[in-house]
């Protein structure tokens, strides 16, 4: 449905002007800066040191590959699995809990994947509480004397990162839901679908765009994580990409394999596109008319609850019992003065990314909408992609232009004026900001241009033809109904960042802690005690706006927004 | 409702941390800026130490990957005076690329043994430590393992836990075995020693002496330091049940010696504060901070003369060490990662 040239509504309609074109330069501008990062990998991997794929190949490229393919399509399934039910039945649906659920279900996001795989590798080792009371009650003496599933296994790592990425897709899939017209809704029903099939034949189908950038985001982070896999000691092609560089001296080497990674989720994103090119849909104007609710009563209302409830307790609320235990036990250990200085940093970088995202998504989305061209479209897919770089060697992407930028200005500067600038941009709070843009810009990209989408250009020609010009249509017109999207986004970005490892450590300046790299001094070492505190306090931060946005995504904007303009007059 | 105001208001507050940090790198009191590669918190002590005793600020950065393509991309206005590492392969890959430089300063030489430190002044070695053999009290005799050539004898098939092959504690070793046999027999051995795992390598070094405690297997691989952690860990008394459930083993006693291993510290090729840098180095390697890393840290101090941690004194006494240059091994190190995915160590 975002296939421009759809023969239904042709875009040409709405007039290119010359204000299109200003939006088209701008996003080009800010698209290409977004992109140096990528850019800079792909000059990276021109220059390897040996050529690292006779070796690869004959030895342990199969693994590498095979254990990524496992791993994208695991926590692919059960994270759609888990986010489209709970999403739909939180959505459409009456049960008990249901509220609480709605916001309750996006907790297990602040959780960081390899935070929640320390905790259930303590839960369910041979030393854990979960075994020892196994052993006691059945008499068993020792490891040889019983079977128990071991979580360091690839099937343990899809099951923890499903649990804290499936509200990615439960997010955009709820999105979705509540943009659906309650008219088609409603015709289902007239025409005798049960709730069950009402989900299948129009809700699912519906919702697909959503769900799919939903995955496409899950497929990402994981195909780009170390730390779990790392400690489940399952070999992914992240593992292949630091060995290679760290341990074999080839940074050209490793930048080819994550660029090789890159292209294989273009393939995949293009694949799904296609797949639903001739698709197209636009909200009409009852889309805010409150939806029906399937009201859920007896063991349909129970399977409903539990169904919701698990994902909750296993993703949130055991990692955060144990934690708070844990926090509780060393907190005069744990705790400094520090602390407070280092979640407001936390706490600032990852309002300031939040926000810096959604604007730059909100520039390319609408300039793509405006002027929609191969250009553009290249652009925008290119400035997308480091969403699926490992966070290290993103760093070293964003530190190379950097650096450049620095030494070249310093250079001129010395030469022409006699002054030094040193290093104006690297290493400085910025470069981590940049990155962070870089890195969480497809996001609210992803939900932005899905709402957009969802917008018929008949609105956009009635907001023209009575005299408004382009911006002021996205501000007036557009915002208010992409709202939901803008904010699902931005929330995304918000926590994605407060959870950020890998390039924060490498770019920081001096004597520069977030949560996320406090807590991984310890938890590097696996002393998950003494991280425990900071862990709690990343989950603590990133769940005020969780709780604060989803209530104001639930609620009804055209409501306020009437009310708005009606004061105004 | 998304305002522009509130954007507006939100762009400000964000601009906040930033301006911060310009505001701060350009105060130029008395400092040294390092990138470190080792852990932060355990090299915090010392640095407090050194600020008590000269009053120059330490500033740090800590990341285990990633810092020397920074200092490499930064050139010659890169902030680094000094780059810290657990390891003897980052040093390598550092002074390799040409961003570091030499340092002469007597008391660096009169502080560390030739051995632990570069001919041509471009690295120092700051501590020591050994990649021993923990065996469990129960189920080996003592004598029964000797050597790291013994880890391939089929004896002990299904007995033998370790971290990842490609950690690079393990590298140094395997290259080590590289250097002392040649590749093929290096080869030859990590199979055997591969057929020999009671479970696919995974976890840290303590992991593996867990493992043995609760019997899945008999022998580990670990760094000494770990001993000393785990057997005075009051914060986790289970700890100390592992180590205590294990005799250490300082493997080839009868010939080359067990497999040393450094942290160290270079200094940049463009560092500022030159002056302050040689400072810290000197003083990182003087009697209190050399003492300090054996009480804290369980490390051997590479200054003769420094009283080791009475602990490690106790439990681990004298040993003959293995004296290959750290060069050689670091230089191995490729082909030691690529002999480990050649046998399939970690699958």
């Amino acid at each position: 449905m975002s296939n421009p040239t759809s023969p239904a509504i042709k875009p040409q309609i709405l007039k290119s002007t010359g204000s299109h074109r200003r939006w088209l330069i701008s996003a080009l501008i800010v698209a290409l800066l977004v992109a140096l990062p990528v850019i800079s990998v792909f000059y990276l991997a021109l220059f390897p040191s040996e050529n690292i794929w006779p070796h690869l190949a004959e030895t342990v490229l199969p693994v590498y590959v095979s254990t990524t393919l496992i791993l994208m399509f695991g926590v692919g399934i059960l994270s759609i699995i888990i986010g489209v039910s709970s999403a739909w039945l939180v959505t459409m649906c009456r049960f008990p809990g249901r509220r609480f659920f709605e916001w309750a279900l996006l907790l297990p996001f602040a959780v960081p994947a390899y935070v929640i795989a320390y905790v259930y590798t303590d839960l369910l080792e041979y030393a854990g509480p979960v075994q020892t009371l196994l052993r006691q009650l059945f008499g068993w003496q020792s490891y040889q004397d019983y079977w128990f599933p071991d979580i360091r296994t690839i099937a343990g790592a899809v099951l923890m990162l499903a649990l804290v990425l499936y509200p990615y897709i439960y997010m955009l899939a709820r999105a979705s839901f509540l943009e659906h017209s309650a008219n088609i809704q409603a015709a289902s029903r007239t025409l005798g679908c049960t709730p069950l099939q009402s989900f299948f034949r129009v809700s699912l189908p519906m919702a697909r765009p959503g769900i799919a950038v939903g995955l496409s985001l899950v497929s990402m982070e994981t195909i780009n994580d170390f730390g779990t896999v790392d400690y489940f000691a399952v070999k992914s092609m992240s593992a292949g990409i630091y060995d290679t560089w760290l341990n074999m001296g080839n940074l050209g080497g490793a930048a080819q394999i994550a660029s090789l990674m890159l292209m294989f989720v273009v393939v995949l994103i293009t694949l799904e596109r296609v797949g639903r090119a001739k698709q197209k849909q636009f909200s009409g104007a009852d889309r805010f008319k409150e939806l029906d609710c399937f009201q859920l009563t007896g063991w349909r209302a129970f399977a409903a609850s539990i169904t919701c409830l698990i994902p909750f307790v296993a993703g949130f609320l055991v990692p955060f019992c144990l934690l708070s235990l844990y926090a509780y036990k060393n907190f005069s250990d744990s705790w400094t003065d520090e602390f407070v200085t280092i979640a407001s940093n936390s706490f600032l970088l990852s309002v300031a990314a939040a926000i810096a995202t959604c604007t730059v998504g909100l520039i390319l989305a609408y300039s793509k909408r405006l002027s929609p061209g191969p250009g553009l479209m290249a652009s925008v897919r290119f400035a997308n992609l480091g969403y699926a770089m490992p966070g290290a060697v993103l760093a070293i992407g964003v530190i190379i232009p950097f650096a450049s930028f620095d030494n070249g200005l310093d250079a001129l500067l010395r030469e022409h004026a006699g002054i030094s600038t040193g290093l104006l941009l690297s290493g400085t709070v910025f470069a981590v900001f940049f990155a962070y843009v870089v890195r969480f810009l497809t996001v609210p990209f992803g939900s932005i241009e899905s709402s957009l989408a969802k917008i018929t250009p008949t609105m956009d020609m009635a907001s023209r033809s009575l005299g408004l010009n382009s911006f002021q249509t996205l501000v007036k017109v557009h915002l208010p109904l992409i709202r939901g999207g803008i904010l699902t986004g931005g929330l995304v970005v918000f926590v994605d960042c407060m959870k950020e490892l890998p390039a924060t450590l490498i770019l920081r300046p001096f004597n520069f802690d977030t949560l996320a790299t406090y807590v991984y001094q310890f938890a590097s070492d696996e002393m998950l005690e003494e991280s425990a505190l900071g862990a709690l306090l990343i989950v603590l931060v990133g769940l005020i706006p969780v709780i604060l946005l989803s209530r104001s995504i639930r609620s009804t904007p055209h409501r306020r927004r009437t009310n708005r303009l009606v004061n105004k007059e | 409702m998304l305002s522009f105001k509130t954007i507006k208001r939100f762009s400000a507050l964000s601009l906040l941390p930033i301006a911060a940090t310009l505001a701060h790198s350009t105060q130029a009191a008395e400092e040294v800026n390092i990138y470190s590669a080792r852990q932060a918190f355990l090299i915090k002590p010392m640095l407090q130490a050194f600020t008590q005793e000269t009053g120059i600020k330490a500033n740090i950065i800590f990341a285990k990957k990633g810092l020397i393509e920074r200092i490499e991309n930064e050139g010659q206005n890169t902030n680094a005076d000094l780059f810290l590492t657990p390891d003897i392969g980052p040093i390598y890959d550092i002074v390799n690329k040409g961003l570091t430089q030499a340092v002469n300063s007597e008391i660096l030489e009169k502080n560390i043994p030739a051995q632990f430190r570069d001919p041509k002044k471009q690295w120092f070695g700051l501590t020591t430590r050994s990649r021993i053999i923990y065996a469990s009290k129960d189920r080996v005799k003592e004598g029964d393992i000797k050597t790291y050539e013994d880890l391939a004898d089929p004896k002990w098939k299904g007995k033998i836990c370790n971290r990842s092959g490609k950690h690079t504690y393990n590298l140094s070793l395997i290259s080590s075995m590289i250097a002392t046999h040649g590749e093929a027999e290096a080869q030859k051995w990590l199979e055997g020693f591969k057929a020999n795992l009671a479970r696919k390598p995974q976890g840290n070094d303590r992991a593996q002496v867990k493992a043995v405690k609760e019997g899945v297997c008999d022998i580990a691989l670990g760094n000494t330091y770990y001993f000393g952690k785990m057997i005075t860990n009051a914060k986790n008394p289970e700890q100390i049940e592992w180590a205590q459930s294990v005799n250490l083993v300082f493997p080839n006693q009868a010939d080359r010696g067990a497999h040393m291993n450094i942290s160290g510290v270079v200094m940049t090729k463009h560092a500022k504060n030159k002056d302050n840098a040689v400072k810290l180095m000197e003083f990182l390697s003087g009697s209190l901070a050399q003492y300090m890393y054996a009480q804290e840290n369980f490390e051997f101090p590479v200054r003769p003369g420094t009283p080791k941690s009475s602990l490690i004194n106790q439990y681990m006494g004298d040993f003959k060490a293995d004296d290959i240059s750290l060069v050689t091994i670091a230089a191995n190190r490729s082909k030691a990662s690529k002999l480990v995915d050649k046998v399939g160590f970690d699958n």
